[in-house]
């Protein structure tokens, strides 16, 4: 298969004007089959608007966006239920697909949510909530998986094992990820390739790249490329309170 | 068969049922009570155009509560106002001119009040062809495109990420509502069509731990809500619309012993 059929969502130098401040601007990326793109950055660097751009959620936007595929698996950010609903997780799986009930056991067994299948969604704590989001999204083997901070608010042991999961998952659906997430030591060691969003691109490339890039030490702080980096290049810019960048 | 009044008042009081259990879960689910009213409010002013240009009332009022719905949304993209104050500016608007409309109207001898609270025992054969025809339409269609609406009604983001297209379903099922109102008219009136849509559902919310259940719950509590209504409307010769939304109202009452009874047996 050649390089253009593997792509699955391209982003060509996008950005949102929302209420005459950009939400992001300039953004361009492409994820492919089988690999994993993570994009990093402070509270309100745009990480959730690019999601969000890239499978369609945002339409009146700047720029090019070319998806590839409709079979797409998304774990928003925040998702509020309303209790005037009764759902069980059982119902929520099959939300936006038919499934089998192996599929919906298959899933749930994987985040190690099985026996939370009859359970009213309402009675879910955080974390447990959060893994059934995440069985849910890959249930119907998507090709593209877009997940904002999957293991937020799942306990240690379980974030690890959940993240070993996203990678095993994309290895056997050959399925690309778009990746939001704040646990940089996951984005350095899962992730092939790293966009540092701060309202626009700050840096990008591989997780070593950018683990030793200037600019990511700026946002994160020296110890968060400690690990990692051991080369330091000049600033060629610096970032006012709104993400703008301001040329030294 | 459908010579007594009384059996056709209860095959079209069914017939409406079958109909506004499904809806009306979705008229609760998605805090659409109140669209619902000024649906209905608007639907007078499709009487009166009925009257005016002697077309059939039901595709008079589908049309006009159809328009309404879209100034609706509309006017919600492109003003400031809340929606509620919206709402209650068309609904009584609509309520408004349909009886100014009215007014000029004075050769017709006219029943106002058959109109606010349902006559439905003087539902004629035609009523019903109209009732079962369009409820069957409005099922189907609902049917069709459930996945998407329920989606939606649950996470918005999810069904579109997703593919699902929630806005069509939205506009779709918008329709759905200005056609139900249409063919419930005659049975309940237009100040209690959104009883009839939202009590037997609420009912049905105290009873159900799954949207399927909520449904059917929702349709049976519809159907005895008729029964009850339409039986006692005849014992105690009280009016029949507003007699089915009180034996409604009654149902939802006893519902809510069923959950003080469950969570006692939780806890």
């Amino acid at each position: 298969m050649s390089e253009e059929n593997n792509i699955l969502v391209k982003l060509n130098n996008v950005g949102l004007l929302q209420n005459h401040k950009w939400l992001v601007k300039g953004v361009s990326l492409t994820v492919k089959k089988g690999q994993i793109v993570t994009l990093i950055g402070p509270n309100g660097s745009g990480k959730s608007t690019t999601a969000k751009i890239a499978i369609g959620i945002h339409k009146n936007i700047e720029g090019k966006v070319e998806k590839f595929t409709n079979k797409i698996g998304y774990v928003p950010q925040k998702i509020s239920i309303d209790w005037t609903l009764p759902l069980r997780v059982n119902d929520f799986m099959v939300l936006t697909e038919n499934l089998s009930d192996e599929a919906i056991n298959e899933a749930l067994s994987l985040t190690g949510a099985e026996h939370l299948k009859n359970k009213s969604l309402g009675n879910l704590s955080g974390g447990e909530f959060q893994r059934v989001l995440l069985a849910r999204a890959i249930s119907k083997k998507p090709e593209l998986l877009v997940l904002d901070e999957p293991v937020q608010g799942v306990d240690f042991t379980g974030e690890i094992a959940l993240y070993k999961l996203i990678k095993e998952i994309s290895e056997k659906l050959n399925c690309g990820i778009l990746l939001i997430s704040h646990d940089l030591h996951t984005v350095m060691s899962a992730t092939d390739f790293v966009l540092c969003l701060n309202g626009h691109v700050c840096c990008s490339g591989t997780p070593k790249d950018v683990a030793m890039n200037n600019e990511y030490k700026v946002l994160f702080g020296e110890q968060a490329s400690q690990t990692l980096s051991i080369y330091e290049h000049k600033h060629d810019h610096t970032h006012s309170d709104d993400g703008e960048i301001k040329k030294n | 068969m459908f010579d007594d009044f009384f059996i056709r008042a209860l095959v079209a009081g069914i017939g409406v049922a079958f109909v506004t259990g499904p809806l009306g879960c979705f008229v609760v689910w998605r805090r659409l009570s109140y669209f619902g009213d000024t649906l209905a409010h608007s639907a007078l002013l499709g009487v009166t155009m009925a009257l005016a240009f002697e077309i059939n009332i039901a595709i008079s009022i589908f049309i006009i509560s159809s328009v309404i719905a879209i100034i609706l949304v509309k006017l919600e993209k492109n003003t400031n106002l809340p929606g509620d104050a919206l709402l209650g500016l068309l609904a009584h608007s609509a309520l408004a001119v349909g009886l100014v409309v009215i007014g000029f109207l004075s050769f017709i001898r006219f029943d106002v009040m058959g109109l606010l609270f349902g006559d439905i025992l003087a539902v004629n054969v035609d009523d019903l062809i109209i009732i079962w025809g369009g409820g069957a339409i409005i099922l189907i269609v609902l049917k069709l495109i459930w996945k998407p609406l329920f989606a939606s009604t649950v996470n918005y983001e999810l069904a579109e990420a997703e593919g699902l297209n929630p806005d069509r379903a939205k506009a779709i099922f918008i329709i759905l509502m200005a056609a139900i109102i249409a063919i419930s008219i005659k049975i309940v009136g237009l100040l209690l069509i959104t009883g009839m849509l939202i009590i037997p559902t609420a009912m049905a919310r105290n009873l159900s731990d799954t949207p399927r259940k909520m449904v059917v719950y929702s349709i049976l509590g519809g159907l005895l809500s008729v029964l009850i209504g339409l039986f006692s409307s005849l014992e105690f010769n009280t009016p029949s619309g507003p007699s089915i939304i009180a034996a409604a109202l009654f149902l939802f009452i006893i519902s809510l012993f069923k959950i003080k009874q469950t969570i006692q047996l939780k806890n």
